[in-house]
């Protein structure tokens, strides 16, 4: 083959760092966002474990009260805007071109655009921490007139916002566009694999919040630099405002987080089950009428902020409703294994931790949801151990599954799967440990965000840190099997990987996955993914 | 650090060993640490403790039978014990059914709770109210109509406890954080209704022997009540984080029986009234130099 027709049929990657920085090709930024995740769930869980230090025995050891709350701060805005939702977004650039037959992202510019906007934003906000004032210690939530007390950090946290959200937003309508467009002839809406349709009711969600929350944080600019008034109570304004502002971006926020993460496990259980997914369409509308709920929801978070009772009642309501779609979903995956042909490999076990284990955040969020309880629960560790539940082994789980799962399908190399499987069981065991404990500490009245306590809270605290040094050190098999599989160390994969996979990734594509994938649009008329009556 | 590592671990063991034997949800009052929410000393409080164990058990229930249903077929629809995967995909009978099923659990749930919450937010009938402003980071009470009126901050001792390797045994701070050195004090039997506000930032009024948390919000007056039960002393702490001491303004409440109370109330309106005199005098006197 000479050069020039290697040129034409398999445009391959430019060499050297500018292949990274110019790349439109959307395995590569699947990559760089995947990549980028990895480092901020490293720096977000160094700050944590600065939370967890402090905490781990009473009385101040180690850190500044103000220095704690900054860490609470950045670990939460690390975690959430570096952490999970780039994660997400480099799965779905990743995977949503191949499984739909599309050639790439339908916006490639845009897409290259939407990442190396992040290391951008991620290292001003980590440049807070060397100003005048220090990070930002106002919580991730922002409530002003706290978050006015700001130091040199304010307009830099603002800014590092707005190029999240445009990072976001660029990203979403990236996967809409794709979707909505470039499907090979065949590939109905309804027969798309369930994570391409996780993410296009999460893009909507984001194209809608994002901006609100955009919007929230220039008002707070306005109000610090620029005089006016929109949350401060003296020339008028709100304080409250503000927060259904933010919660009306936030709590949408919270789905952004967890729909892919049902589209990931909506995938793997079926696979590993060796049947087809229980109930298709429902899981579809469910995942529809959750992202519907989640508008009308956002007061549930300040249930203490001194509503009328009828606007209590409504939002008690609505919240408690989001759990029936979310237990159709749960049943569906039980009924997915209920008589397969299971296997335990690690994407599996991850995705049966995910069901349990945010089912466990699930039935806290029950708890929240009842308005007179929770006065009680309200700020207090118990909404942390619930939280916690529903995105680290609940969204953080489904991304180690996702990645143990078409690792193999990427890189053309089988993970270690003792590896994998020890990293599961000590990760499942440690973020119990770290974990569940907080339920005890909420309930028992210790509140939230304080750098020290009382005597009666020393037990469970020292247990909670123990969990988090154990499960932090764990991250580090994952870390190994990870670098060492891209590097080819173990068995060759072969092209369907796992013998229940179903999909046009497995069943049409080699492993690894040629770094071009179509060069000519398939024709996926016959194909049929999944029974449809 | 290594040894205290070590204590603090075989408590733990111990603690938890003596939590086990005595069951895991009954409220070990031997243990100095709880497990659960307090049931507290109001009819309030017993009625949100009641609704928490409700939603607690019903949540244990629908476990039971998830849980239980995923782990049976964990067991049994194994391929290694030559499971054979069925083809059923769907069923419109059964999708009906468990999502009808968990909305009357929730209606069963919503009632009583919409019954509790309504209850609490009834301010009306108050026979005595309170103004409690929130400022980084004390509290100050107002006694309305009572012209008594106090800033309640964090004990001194646990003050110079808490500062960065202050070397003080907390085993020896009474209360440790907990404490204050002027306590609210409220009387036993009576509607007692609080008006909550800040000064600077929001501030929540936490106590949970109360079942009361309220944002305390510049700009706003949020109303909530409360009605005491038995005297004592219960302790709570700010629950909206407000800055660096947010973990350092504790609430204390002591209640006394109205009686008590009414000696309290009178022995504060003759300390404030000498108080307030040494005020006007040095006043005088500061209008006086200039």
């Amino acid at each position: 083959m000479s050069h020039a027709e290697a040129h034409d049929h398999h445009h391959g990657p430019e060499p050297g760092f500018m292949r990274w920085l110019k790349t439109t090709n959307h395995k590569d930024l699947g990559a760089l966002y995947l990549m980028f995740s990895l480092a901020m769930f490293i720096v977000g869980g160094l700050m944590s474990l600065v939370i967890r230090a402090e905490l781990f025995t009473p009385g101040m050891q180690f850190v500044d009260p103000q220095f704690f709350n900054s860490m609470t701060t950045m670990h939460a805005l690390f975690m959430i805007f570096g952490g999970v939702m780039p994660a997400f977004t480099g799965l779905s650039n990743y995977l949503i071109p191949i499984q739909l037959g599309a050639p790439d992202m339908a916006l490639p510019r845009i897409n290259n655009m939407g990442f190396w906007i992040l290391p951008i934003a991620f290292g001003m906000l980590l440049s807070t921490l060397f100003m005048d004032g220090g990070a930002p210690a106002g919580g991730w939530t922002l409530y002003p007139p706290l978050s006015m007390q700001t130091g040199d950090a304010m307009p830099f946290l603002v800014f590092s916002i707005h190029l999240m959200g445009i990072s976001s937003i660029t990203g979403a309508i990236n996967v809409i566009v794709t979707i909505l467009n470039l499907r090979a002839p065949g590939m109905d809406l309804m027969k798309m694999p369930l994570f391409c349709w996780t993410w296009l009711i999460t893009a909507f969600l984001l194209i809608a919040v994002m901006p609100v929350l955009a919007g929230a944080v220039t008002m707070l600019l306005t109000d610090k630099y620029f005089g006016t008034t929109f949350f401060a109570a003296a020339g008028g304004g709100d304080p409250v405002m503000f927060q259904h502002i933010f919660w009306f971006f936030g709590h949408p926020e919270v789905y952004i987080m967890i729909l892919p993460a049902f589209g990931v496990v909506s995938q793997i259980i079926p696979t590993f089950a060796r049947k087809t997914l229980f109930g298709y369409s429902s899981m579809v509308y469910a995942t529809a009428a959750i992202a519907f709920l989640s508008f009308i929801v956002w007061a549930h978070h300040m249930f203490t902020v001194g509503m009328p009772v009828a606007a209590e009642l409504f939002f008690m309501f609505a919240t408690m409703l989001i759990s029936v779609p979310t237990g159709v979903k749960v049943f569906n995956w039980v009924a997915t294994m209920w008589r397969g042909s299971m296997t335990f490999e690690t994407p599996m076990l991850f995705s049966l931790g995910f069901v349990i284990l945010f089912t466990i955040g699930g039935f806290s969020g029950l708890m929240l949801a009842m308005t007179p309880v929770d006065f009680q629960y309200h700020d207090s560790y118990f909404v942390v151990a619930h939280f916690h539940y529903v995105l680290v082994p609940g969204a953080v789980f489904s991304l180690f599954a996702a990645v143990y799962y078409w690792l193999p399908k990427w890189t053309g190399t089988m993970y270690n799967e003792k590896l994998g499987k020890l990293h599961f069981w000590l990760s499942t065991i440690f973020i119990n440990v770290l974990f569940f404990p907080q339920h005890f500490l909420g309930l028992a009245g210790m509140p939230r965000r304080i750098p020290d306590y009382s005597l009666q809270f020393a037990e469970f605290n020292f247990m909670s840190s123990v969990g988090a040094f154990a499960f932090f050190i764990t991250q580090f098999i994952f870390l190994y099997n990870l670098i060492t599989t891209c590097r080819g160390k173990w068995e060759k994969a072969t092209d369907q990987v796992w013998e229940g996979a179903k999909g046009v990734e497995w069943e049409m594509l080699p492993s690894p996955l040629p770094y071009h994938t179509f060069e000519q649009q398939p024709d996926l008329s016959d194909y049929e993914p999944h029974p449809t009556h | 650090m290594s040894s205290a590592f070590m204590s603090r671990a075989g408590a733990l063991m111990s603690k938890l060993a003596i939590a086990a034997s005595l069951g895991m949800v009954s409220q070990a009052a031997t243990a100095e640490y709880a497990l659960n929410m307090p049931v507290g000393v109001t009819e309030i409080s017993r009625e949100v403790y009641d609704l928490h164990m409700l939603v607690f058990y019903v949540c244990c229930v629908i476990g039971a039978v998830v849980f239980g249903a995923m782990i049976y077929s964990i067991i049994a629809h194994r391929k290694s014990k030559g499971a054979k995967a069925a083809n059923f995909h769907h069923s419109t009978v059964v999708e009906i059914v468990w999502t009808a099923i968990p909305f009357v659990i929730l209606m069963a749930l919503a009632l009583p709770a919409a019954k509790t919450l309504v209850k609490m937010e009834n301010t009306r009938g108050a026979e005595m109210s309170i103004k409690v402003t929130g400022y980084q980071w004390k509290w100050q009470y107002e006694y309305i109509d009572e012209d008594v009126s106090f800033y309640s901050t964090l004990s001194q001792d646990s003050n110079f406890a808490r500062q960065k390797n202050s070397g003080v045994d907390l085993e020896s701070v009474d209360n440790y954080l907990l404490d204050v050195d002027n306590p609210l004090v409220v009387p036993t039997d009576t509607k007692i209704r609080l008006l909550l506000t800040a000064a600077d930032v929001i501030h929540a009024w936490w106590v949970p022997d109360f079942a009361v948390k309220k944002d305390a919000i510049p700009g706003y007056i949020n109303e909530t009540w409360m009605q005491i039960d038995e005297p004592g002393t219960y302790r709570g702490q700010c629950a909206e984080l407000c800055g660096r001491d947010h973990g350092f303004m504790p609430v204390v409440v002591i209640a006394k029986t109205p009686e008590e109370y009414q000696a309290w109330l009178a022995a504060q309106k003759g300390a404030e009234s000498a108080l307030n005199g040494a005020a006007i005098a040095t006043e005088q006197n500061v209008a006086l130099a200039q």
